[in-house]
């Protein structure tokens, strides 16, 4: 620029740091040839502080939404079963605890609104990348299935339409039982981002031993008999799940394992294994055991979802969690000889 | 309309976001570079963008973290100057009687992600991307849900608890919108935040790296500027000094709905295994009678 345009603003067309030759130096040192490439064997962060922002969820809210919304998913196929194998005691007591469960569900999400007077703009686009839009949606097709069944199995009115509704319930039931699953794990939470292909079916198999439990406690000892089965099932698969879940996610695995989510999924473990094999062996034929394993199984099912959830915030509060893996996602891109990562 | 199919519409390299979005006729993406390496820490861009943008107080805290009281983004924090303290030389520059102190500075902003997962997962339409390619959020619709939160794989946007609702930065909206350069890049004295086209800005920033590697700087490296990256590049990159991490940066980030396909998939095998499993349980059992 030959003359200079001085103007209220400084100098225009002036770019005084652009070019600043930064560290320069005085002598010329010889350049080094290599630009490190392998990471630091060292973990580093800035100062400690965690790299993502941490769910401003609160913990009642949403992983007491986890698990309502598993007990009334769940809950309404266990209804249909038993609605249409002759276990109508059976069938409206979960058709009842689902209606309550999805009502409840649903005062916790909008409690746990910034603005929670504004939770109608939930239903103001549907987008499929946003499981909680999803969510909503499905919630608004569930709910009224789920309150028309039990409302017509109660009052005994329009049996026809009490049984398309108990039907329709049944079919949505487990998809309310599951996305939860998908809107934990759409997340930079490293806990529940890496565990996406397995939480599917611990939040299942929770939801069955949530839903198993509320109906051995509350319908008669002759008409929980698949419901027993049930339980061992959820049971099984929820177990299954998390120790696959926890041996792939390697060291994210540790917030599940340590600390307050820790202790509630070990808890969660033995308290679905007495539940499910205590209501098995006893729950035919004792009422007190019924209820006592009943109770197990609903504590477990909300035990394993606290603990999820506290998982998730530790995973979020520690950088490590964030920055060693995608490290070594990086180096081992990086590696000769190993090919592009999958996923 | 042109076919979704073939498009990167969840992750990788794309060209034309605002045009992805539904913007006809829209102007060059805009976005900024931030040069930390003559960032010289005087907070200039913090205050200019609190005072435009009138976000409130933070807390007035000493952290002993250097000179950085502010910590990191936030809600009420949209840009945020990093201090890091190191003993190594910067390039070829002598060191002083006291060692190799450098000082490293950055001034750290939204990314205005390619691939925002912020926007991604918002359930109300209240983040939405602008004409420019950037990333705002609608105040009159976010109902405060916090899902963008725990999303956005750089930690930038969040709540403010008192409002309830979520904020970050705008990429002065309201001034690229008049044809004004955001308040941080005006007000920063070194031009270490530079505003501009995209694709003039990725190529400036190329052309810089070049230089202070020839006079030595070896560890001078972009971040966030390969379209082909886990976000799909980003709208705000940097020149970084050190690792990323050393920042408070994320080495490798990835947007979380490239992954949200499989997720769906896999929720619905469990859905269908559960609906498939129970009805198996009560064709075993039978009606009732049949056993115990
Ligand atoms: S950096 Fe975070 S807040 Fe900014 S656009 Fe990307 S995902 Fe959204
Ligand atoms: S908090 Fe607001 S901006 Fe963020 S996802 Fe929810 S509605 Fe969208």
């Amino acid at each position: 620029m030959s003359t200079s345009d001085v103007t209220k603003q400084g100098i225009r067309g002036e770019r005084p740091g652009r070019d600043a030759r930064v560290g320069a130096g005085l002598r010329r040192r010889k350049r080094r040839g290599e630009r490190p490439m392998v990471p630091d064997a060292e973990f580093t962060s800035y100062y400690g502080k965690p790299i993502i922002n941490r769910p401003t969820w609160e913990a009642r809210d949403i992983a007491g939404y986890f698990f309502l919304g598993g007990l009334a998913g769940a809950g309404s196929v266990l209804a249909a079963g038993a609605h249409f194998t002759g276990r109508p005691a059976a069938a409206r007591a979960l058709k009842i605890s689902s209606t309550v469960a999805v009502a409840g569900s649903a005062a916790a999400l909008i409690h746990d609104l910034g603005r929670p007077e504004r939770f109608y703009n939930m239903l103001r686009v549907l987008r499929p990348t946003s499981p909680m839009s999803v969510g909503s949606w499905l919630l608004g097709a569930y709910g009224p299935a789920a309150g028309a069944a039990a409302v017509l199995d109660v009052t005994g009115l329009f049996p026809r339409l009490g049984r398309s509704a108990t039907v329709g319930a049944a079919l949505l039931g487990p998809a309310l039982a599951t996305y939860t699953a998908v809107l934990a794990a759409n997340t930079a939470v490293p806990a529940w981002h890496d565990g996406y292909r397995e939480m599917p079916f611990v939040f299942a198999g929770s939801a069955l031993v949530a839903a198993s439990g509320l109906a051995l406690a509350a319908a008669p000892p002759a008409e929980t008999a698949p419901v027993r089965t049930a339980a061992l099932l959820g049971t099984a698969v929820e177990t299954a799940a998390m120790t696959l879940m926890e041996r792939r996610l390697g060291m994210v695995a540790e917030p599940y394992k340590k600390g307050r989510a820790g202790r509630l999924l070990r808890a969660a473990k033995v308290l679905s294994v007495a539940g499910a094999v205590g209501g098995a062996a006893l729950g035919g034929r004792s009422r007190t055991a019924a209820v006592a394993s009943g109770a197990a199984l609903l504590a477990a099912s909300a035990c394993t979802r606290f603990g999820v959830f506290y998982a998730g915030l530790a995973s979020a509060d520690d950088p490590k969690y964030t920055v060693v893996p995608q490290r070594e996602r990086m180096f081992s891109r990086r590696a000769p000889g190993s090919g592009e990562e999958g996923d | 309309m042109t076919s979704l199919i073939g498009r990167n519409l969840l992750a990788g390299a794309e060209p034309d976001p605002a045009g992805d979005a539904g913007h006809r006729d829209h102007p060059p993406r805009m976005g900024f570079f931030t040069d930390t390496s003559v960032c010289i820490g005087c907070k200039a861009c913090e205050v200019a963008c609190k005072e435009w943008n009138a976000v409130p107080e933070d807390g007035l805290e000493l952290t002993g973290m250097s000179y950085d009281n502010t910590q990191g983004l936030s809600a009420d924090t949209w840009r945020h100057v990093a201090f890091i303290e190191q003993r190594k030389p910067v390039g070829n520059a002598e060191a002083g009687e006291r060692g190799d102190l450098r000082w490293l500075m950055a001034s750290d902003v939204c990314k205005h992600c390619t691939h925002a997962a912020c926007l991604d997962v918002c359930p109300t339409g209240a983040l939405f991307r602008t004409e420019f390619g950037t990333v705002v959020v609608q105040e009159d619709v976010c109902n405060g849900c916090g899902y963008c939160v725990p999303a956005c794989p750089y930690g930038v946007i969040d709540q403010r608890k008192e409002d309830g609702r979520v904020w970050k930065c705008t990429l002065c909206y309201d001034r690229i919108g008049a044809g004004q350069e955001p308040a941080c890049a005006k007000a920063c004295p070194t031009d270490s935040i530079q505003y501009g086209p995209l694709d003039e800005l990725r190529e400036r920033a190329a052309a810089r790296v070049e230089t202070l590697h020839e006079i030595g700087v070896d560890d001078a490296r972009l971040y966030g500027d390969d379209p082909d990256d886990g976000v799909g590049g980003d709208g705000a990159f940097f020149l970084l000094l050190d690792e990323p991490e050393v920042y408070g940066l994320p080495p490798d980030p990835v947007v979380t709905t490239r992954d949200l396909p499989a997720m769906w998939r896999h929720a619905g095998v469990a859905a269908a295994a559960l609906l498939g499993g129970l009805a198996a349980v009560f064709a075993a059992h039978g009606r009732t009678g049949g056993r115990r």
